[in-house]
């Protein structure tokens, strides 16, 4: 789950960790009055710079103007208006954009220096790992590529933490000392501690900004957190903006299908992600385009196949359906009984080529060869499965 | 032969008396694996499917004498669970259970670099030894003894290629699913040096997903140590990055660990990269045909 910035800020600035003062508004009356609130707030004079920046849960949002400076309430109300209920559309979105509810209000820092730091998970090694660059304020991947030795990683032991020593060779990696090391020890301390008390998978503070009043501070924020631990974490679980994600694999998620919009014309209905993945790949391969990636999961009964068809049709790209189901646990018969009374429910009128093995496989295509009012395609093996769905796509 | 487990692998179930604990526990029975009680706590004394349950693991092993325990308690409570596996030092720890938090699963590995645990897992359907011993959720009637070792980080997606091995008359060793998460007991790595040495495999066939980089390290270990036939396959060509496909692990982060780097890593180390998944049994079979020693018993 990932958190707006306003949030993860929240986080830090409990933590200790500097960030330029702001506040967060849902309207533009709500925008004009915390401009004011942060001018005082900074015993500042009229004219002071603000930013008014619109809350997504994407990046990229600069150069396509989800960011802009302000100089008075009037300003920070009119460009409000501007974004709040629009929705942006940044590299990082895809052409649907994403929806702004909030934007948030913050004073206008001038930098004259911008670095990188995050906190994530190291996969193989199964550590948590700090990545530090002096190469901020830009994507870092592009770094990654471009110059990889520019990125610092200092693997962390979970039980030991995060020591000095650690944190001065990041202050140093960063050419950081004096004053700057200390905030920087401290940054990486709140960061840490954020880390084990809210179960994040990722933190990135890019950039981590030297202003030109010579202060060090977190510019911007990203917090994603780990879903499975969400449980033990009901207060950050109530900060889910479900406006921010698609409403297709909102709704699938609900109900513990996982599903994924891709941008084919054929839907899929796959038990298993690794299942679901090689459908897809099978398909490409053939020559078609997958609609989705969607994985019903384990326990899949009737109302749960129903609910994927649902799901599925619902995109209406949609030309045709493959559903690939390998029967372990799951029977075979138990699908096709429910790919019957989904697809007669449902009033489905897009073929369905259906290709069931494993257990109960021949009771299952016995139920669905005996369903002839339908436009089902019963198929052996995956590969003649995936090109029939290509062929009846294509209509 | 066969690597981790056999016949005479004796075997706890945690949560067996939950609905997918006591359900996989008779079909694991079913395969005449030694399931020889399981564990709820306060259940403890009580009999199940014609086993003893113990509140604590400690006390199954001493009354039992298992070597192995598999997973069946819900995300939430699986790492005290899992701690319990890890104080009885127990040989196997098989961990079935899907959406343990990642810290957790790292306090875990922590942990077992200072124990004699292999750990498989979590959020896998376990492992098999085909006509001795299950562990797992797998169905069984799909294996067949034989020569021909699968290690997976899918569920389904195993089934069907040792469903394509069984049909195309190769038998397996021994089949592990290692897990979809991001952090995992046991990688290739560490089952690709058991299933070189051991004198009943023929063969090797790995199945990965886009995401991470377990894939470019057992290339990395096979082009230095593995002799025997190594087969490939790796599901998610066609994953836009930055998106979750089902399994946590299974992401292309950064543009890294997609599905063609991790091709081009196993062909570079001589692996044989199979290009679909409906080509696994038949491309297996065609190569083998060269070594009929390795065709199944």
């Amino acid at each position: 789950m990932k958190l707006h910035e306003y949030q993860a800020k929240q986080l830090f600035d409990q933590v200790g960790i500097p960030v330029p003062f702001g506040m967060v508004a849902h309207t533009p009356e709500e925008a004009a009055r915390c401009y004011e609130t942060v001018r005082q707030q900074r015993k500042a004079p009229e004219g002071f710079l603000c930013n008014v920046k619109a809350q997504l849960h994407a990046g990229g949002r600069g150069k396509v103007g989800g960011v802009v400076m302000v100089k008075s309430p009037q300003e920070a109300a009119t460009h409000a208006a501007r974004l709040l209920g629009k929705r942006l559309v940044t590299k990082q979105t895809g052409p649907e954009g994403l929806p702004i509810s909030s934007v948030l209000i913050d004073e206008r820092t001038t930098l004259a220096k911008e670095l990188y730091l995050a906190l994530t998970i190291d996969r193989f090694h199964a550590q948590p790992m700090v990545l530090a660059s002096a190469k901020g304020g830009m994507d870092i991947e592009e770094v990654a590529a471009t110059d990889p030795a520019a990125i610092v990683r200092e693997a962390i032991d979970i039980d030991r933490g995060l020591t000095e020593p650690a944190c001065e060779r990041i202050a140093k990696a960063l050419a950081l000392s004096g004053g700057h090391a200390s905030v920087c020890a401290a940054t990486l301390r709140g960061l840490w501690q954020i880390f084990l008390e809210t179960d994040a998978a990722l933190i990135e503070v890019n950039p981590l900004g030297i202003s030109t009043a010579n202060e060090l501070l977190a510019v911007d924020a990203k917090v994603t957190l780990d879903d499975n631990a969400l449980f033990r974490h009901p207060k950050l679980a109530a900060w889910r903006d479900e406006s921010q994600e698609h409403p297709l694999e909102l709704k699938a998620s609900r109900i513990g299908i996982s599903y994924v919009g891709l941008e084919g014309n054929i839907g899929c209905l796959v038990n298993g992600a690794g299942l679901a993945m090689a459908t897809n790949d099978m398909i490409m391969l053939s020559g078609g385009a997958p609609a989705n990636f969607l994985d019903v999961g384990g326990g899949a009964n009737v109302e749960q196949v129903t609910n994927a068809f649902a799901i599925i049709l619902a995109d209406t790209r949609v030309r045709a359906v493959l559903v690939n189901i390998f029967g372990g646990i799951m029977r075979c018969d138990w699908i096709a009984e429910g790919l019957l009374k989904a697809t007669a429910q449902l009033d489905v009128k897009v073929p369905i080529v259906v290709r069931l093995q494993g257990t109960n496989v021949e009771e299952g295509r016995r139920l669905l060869a005996g369903a002839k009012q339908l436009n089902l395609i019963s198929v052996d093996a995956l590969d003649e499965a995936a090109r029939k769905v290509v062929e009846v796509a294509r209509g | 032969m066969s690597i981790l487990i056999g016949t005479d692998t004796k075997v706890i179930v945690q949560g067996i008396t939950g609905q997918a604990g006591s359900f996989h526990a008779e079909r694991m029975l079913e395969y005449k694996t030694q399931v020889v009680g399981g564990v709820t706590p306060g259940k403890g004394g009580t009999t199940t499917l014609g086993v003893p349950v113990f509140n604590t693991v400690a006390e199954a092993v001493t009354a039992t004498g298992a070597q192995a325990t598999v997973i069946f308690v819900p995300a939430q409570f699986a790492y005290p669970a899992l701690t319990e596996a890890l104080d009885a030092k127990l040989p196997l720890v098989v961990v079935i259970t899907e959406g343990i938090p990642t810290l957790d699963m790292i306090r875990i590995k922590q942990r077992l670099k200072t124990l004699p645990t292999r750990l498989i897992g979590p959020n896998c359907p376990g492992l098999i030894t085909p006509g001795a011993c299950k562990i797992g959720i797998m169905p069984g009637y799909i294996h067949k003894p034989g020569s021909v070792a699968v290690i997976s980080r899918s569920g389904t997606l195993t089934y069907d290629a040792v469903y394509q091995l069984t049909q195309a008359s190769l038998g397996q060793s021994t089949c592990v699913g290692i897990g979809g998460d991001p952090v995992i007991g046991t990688s290739f790595v560490d089952l690709l040096p058991l299933f070189e040495q051991d004198p009943g495999t023929e063969a090797i066939v790995l199945i990965g997903e886009i995401g991470g980089t377990e894939e470019e390290e057992a290339a990395a270990f096979i082009k230095a140590h593995v002799k025997k036939p190594v087969f490939a396959f790796v599901a998610g060509r066609m994953a836009p990055k930055e998106k979750r496909m089902g399994h946590a692990g299974a992401i292309i982060a950064g543009g890294k660990g997609t599905a063609d780097e991790k091709f081009a890593a196993l062909q570079a180390a001589g692996v044989t990269i199979i290009d679909s998944p409906a080509a696994i049994g038949r491309t297996v079979a065609a190569r083998l045909k060269l070594h009929p020693a390795s065709r199944s018993r």
